[in-house]
């Protein structure tokens, strides 16, 4: 009963909240945008992955937090490596309602998939949520693999047999391994399944051999002790990982990284822009998302929006291309 | 074993508790509507009810989510047997049995028999559940690839038993489904596969369910208008209370179907692959295989009905194991429940069964508590259903159209799926005039993609060696049931021939 007289409570302080605050903002309001129809939250990955596990948090803490007066709705198409989500934003041109959380396929899949037609440059900038990270995962039964040393010499001596899983080619972990390909001079087996918690099981239950996960699908199993991590693809370590070693100590020239943003549709008009720039600034700065950067391995160090974000996936859409053509496409692809 | 009951009992004392009790009971009696309605049995339920959530502590907010995913189980059959319309995919293999019971007049034995057996599901699966969640949680990360494929090709055994006596109309069906169950984006290279005319929505693929609402839908709404001419053609069904015990006690006839499929179901829905849609339609082949009257299946068998039930009940259950042990939810909607873990700090993995025991047990005694209250409550509301078909079908038929159009568009949100539809519905309507059984087409769209990746990666990985899949026990032993379920109804044909062929009747499958 208690609650909910509190609630009441609540409801009645927020409706007098509301109608002092609306008073003032009454010139504002005509110029100010908002949806008005649940907003289509894609994600270009599938179910279980680090960014589903996003999407459905930040979907989560709007509500929450009741910073917007439509619902999100996450929407997963994860098909052909992002190509999926993709085509169905450049479909959804103009569109006010729509806006796409991505991963790297996001610059790569475009590049790979040369028939595709889509121009990232044209979808609307919003912002940059997080950058994610990756390590190299084995399961914890392999004691005969206890570094990088170990890992690529093991690796060399199962030749194809060795198996790693990924979420698709062109995906990024799918570049990762390409890149250990050429650096460590080995061939391995890529299996695609469809998300990055499926991978994750799938090194648990001992079907592939190792992983390039993000911490957030593996750092359950690891804290139960079924999965190691060997080597770190950051520049530094992380606060998560503190023993870990980087591959750079190691002498590998191995740093990538996942951006984590969001994006609108080619030709969203700018009020509406301008509005989801707020939303996910409020989010990207509430303690909540911050809390779980720091558990996930994020790194949420400064928030980057609009023209800047469009800056900056120019820089990262160049920096994959010469990493696709320096590594071969045929190397991600598998063909 | 006592310390499974200690927490047991602390699970259910707290899903006692007046405001989860309250929980479990809105949310069973939303979920059984918003499983009813074709369209809306979606994610967008769920996610719109969200923010209820945040007005109560995590431990209710999970439950009444789950509540709200357990009553849209039980809804999905109401659709499917009074309109014809499967309200969710999960509900398709409801269709071929409750259907053709409820046009016969008996909509309200198949009702019955629909909650009932899904009461029977939903208690096994959970009494499973707390008893082995941890040795199947182990069980189900043995599951790769192979042993997925192996499941596959059990279900595709399944079928056998489906399509009635023309083996070529069967087979035809089947390539149909697959044909159109390679539609879109390659799973593995992300190559764009059948793309007719370059009509981009074909690049998402065929939505199962807009083809299952298509065909059965619209296309049994046409076939039922040319049959009849509009008439009223269900008989008013008497409702009285000796009626409906007559109907409860028929239990008996259903039982051992309903078990089955109940375990079944519970085993395929802790497998993060698969889930409840597979559980429900290899419930259905399989007890049409084992029946002794196959025949009348697909023209109202209600054992047809209480098979599907039972197993998509039992399967949603199961989807809890992967989804609080590994963090995979199994269905659009486990995903928002998984959503709504992570907003409350609860991290889905290994150690959430040690490290919260308490909102892990409060989630099992609910899901107890929810069981009984959704099949009272689904009782409760038969007569309400039943009297929808009383209706005369000149009046029930734009109603069924414009709940078909609303369903095929509410899971894409694309014009594109309302089109497809509609010519879905046109193509079952000529394929029920032509005689071509519709339901393999429809397994085979769903189990299609499935059984299509799973096959490409273990090839992946044992380098095109074929030898993957009886090498691996788990799998092998699922390829040799499958072998023997496809070889069945030919040795049933051939014992019967051989019975009719001696004057008195040989030695009783001596030599099986």
């Amino acid at each position: 009963m208690r609650k909910l007289r509190n609630f009441f409570a609540g409801t009645a302080l927020a409706l007098g909240a509301f109608s002092i605050s609306s008073a003032g903002l009454v010139e504002k309001a005509a110029a100010d945008w908002a949806p008005r129809k649940p907003v289509e939250f894609i994600i270009m990955a599938g179910t279980g992955g680090g960014a589903d596990q996003i999407a459905r948090l930040l979907q989560g803490l709007i509500e929450q937090k009741n910073l917007s007066p439509r619902p999100f709705i996450p929407i997963n198409k994860p098909g052909g490596s992002g190509a999926e989500a993709l085509l169905y934003l450049k479909g959804k041109a103009g569109d006010d309602h729509t806006v796409l959380v991505t991963l790297n396929s996001f610059y790569t899949t475009p590049i790979i998939q040369t028939d595709l037609g889509v121009d990232i440059s044209t979808f609307t900038p919003i912002g940059r949520m997080a950058l994610d990270t990756f390590l190299l995962w084995v399961h914890a039964d392999r004691t005969d693999i206890s570094d990088l040393d170990s890992y690529v010499a093991t690796v060399k001596a199962a030749g194809k047999d060795w198996k790693v899983g990924g979420t698709g080619s062109g995906q990024e972990d799918s570049i990762l391994t390409a890149m250990m390909e050429a650096e460590f001079d080995y061939e391995v087996t890529y299996i695609p399944f469809p998300g990055g918690g499926t991978v994750a099981k799938n090194l648990i239950g001992n079907h592939i051999d190792s992983t390039v996960n993000n911490p957030a699908e593996q750092n359950e199993f690891y804290r139960a002790g079924q999965s190691k991590p060997l080597v770190q693809f950051t520049p530094e370590r992380m606060a998560a990982y503190p023993d870990i070693p980087t591959a750079m100590e190691l002498g590998h020239d191995i740093v990538y990284f996942m951006q984590r943003s969001i994006n609108g549709p080619p030709g969203m008009s700018a009020e509406a822009q301008a509005w989801y720039i707020d939303l996910f600034k409020t989010l990207f700065e509430s303690e909540e998302w911050q809390t779980f950067c720091v558990e996930d391995g994020l790194t949420c160090d400064e928030w980057v929006a609009g023209n800047d974000l469009a800056a900056f996936h120019s820089e990262q859409g160049m920096r994959h291309r010469e990493l696709i053509e320096s590594v071969g496409a045929s190397a991600i692809t598998g063909e | 074993m006592e310390s499974i009951l200690i927490s047991l009992s602390g699970g259910l004392l707290q899903a006692l508790e007046p405001l989860n009790l309250f929980m479990i009971i809105l949310g069973c009696t939303v979920g059984l509507f918003v499983g009813a309605m074709p369209g809306l049995g979606s994610v967008n339920g769920v996610a719109i009810l969200l923010p209820i959530t945040f007005l109560v502590p995590p431990t209710a907010a999970i439950i009444f989510l789950a509540a709200v995913y357990y009553g849209a189980m039980y809804g999905g059959a109401i659709s499917s047997i009074t309109l014809g319309i499967p309200g969710a995919s999960t509900a398709v293999a409801t269709v071929f049995d409750g259907r053709p019971l409820a046009m016969s007049g008996k909509a309200d034995q198949a009702l019955t028999a629909a909650a009932i057996a899904s009461f029977i599901g939903g208690t096994i699966s959970v009494i499973l559940f707390t008893l082995f969640a941890p040795p199947l949680a182990e069980f189900a990360l043995k599951f790769g690839p192979p042993e997925e494929f192996a499941l596959m090709v059990l279900a595709f055994a399944t079928f056998i038993g489906l399509g009635g006596d023309d083996i070529p109309k069967t087979m035809f069906s089947i390539l149909i489904g697959l044909v159109l169950a390679t539609v879109g984006l390659d799973i593995i290279s992300g190559k764009p596969r059948l793309i007719f005319f370059d009509v981009p929505g074909f690049l998402h693929g065929i939505n199962f369910l807009v083809l299952a609402i298509g065909i059965y839908g619209i296309g049994e709404m046409l076939w039922t208008l040319e049959t009849t001419g509009g008439k009223v053609i269900v008989h008013k069904v008497k409702l009285t209370w000796s009626g409906f015990m007559t109907n409860v006690r028929s239990v008996r006839v259903y039982i051992k179907s309903t078990t089955l499929g109940s375990i079944l179901g519970y085993f395929v829905g802790t497998l993060p692959a698969a889930g409840a849609t597979p559980a429900s339609l290899m419930s259905y082949g399989l007890a049409k295989t084992f029946s002794k009257d196959p025949d009348s299946f697909g023209k109202g068998n209600i054992a047809g009905v209480a098979a599907p039930e039972a197993a998509n009940n039992a399967a949603s259950t199961g989807s809890m194991l992967p989804m609080i042990t590994l963090g995979i939810p199994g269905s659009p909607t486990t995903a928002i429940l998984l959503g709504g873990m992570i907003i409350w700090g609860l991290r889905p993995g290994p150690l959430l069964f040690s490290e919260n025991p308490d909102f892990v047990w409060g989630l099992i005694g609910s899901l107890y508590v929810a069981n009984l209250f959704t099949v009272l409550i689904n009782l409760a509301f038969i007569p309400v259903f039943v009297r929808v078909l009383t209706l005369p079908f000149t009046v029930l038929a734009p109603i069924i159209f414009v709940l078909c159009i609303v369903g095929g568009f509410a899971p894409t949100q694309t014009m594109h799926d309302v089109w497809l539809m509609l010519l879905f519905g046109i193509v079952g309507y000529l394929m029920r005039k032509l005689n071509y059984p519709v339901a393999p087409a429809v397994l085979a769209i769903v189990l299609g993609p499935l059984a299509e990746r799973s096959l490409r990666q273990s090839l992946l990985s044992s380098q095109g060696d074929v030898l993957i899949f009886v090498e691996r026990p788990i799998s092998a032993m699922c390829i040799a049931i499958a072998v023997a379920l496809m070889l069945y109804p030919l040795f049933l044909a051939w014992r019967k021939r051989r019975r009719s062929g001696s004057t008195n009747g040989g030695p009783e499958g001596s030599d099986a």
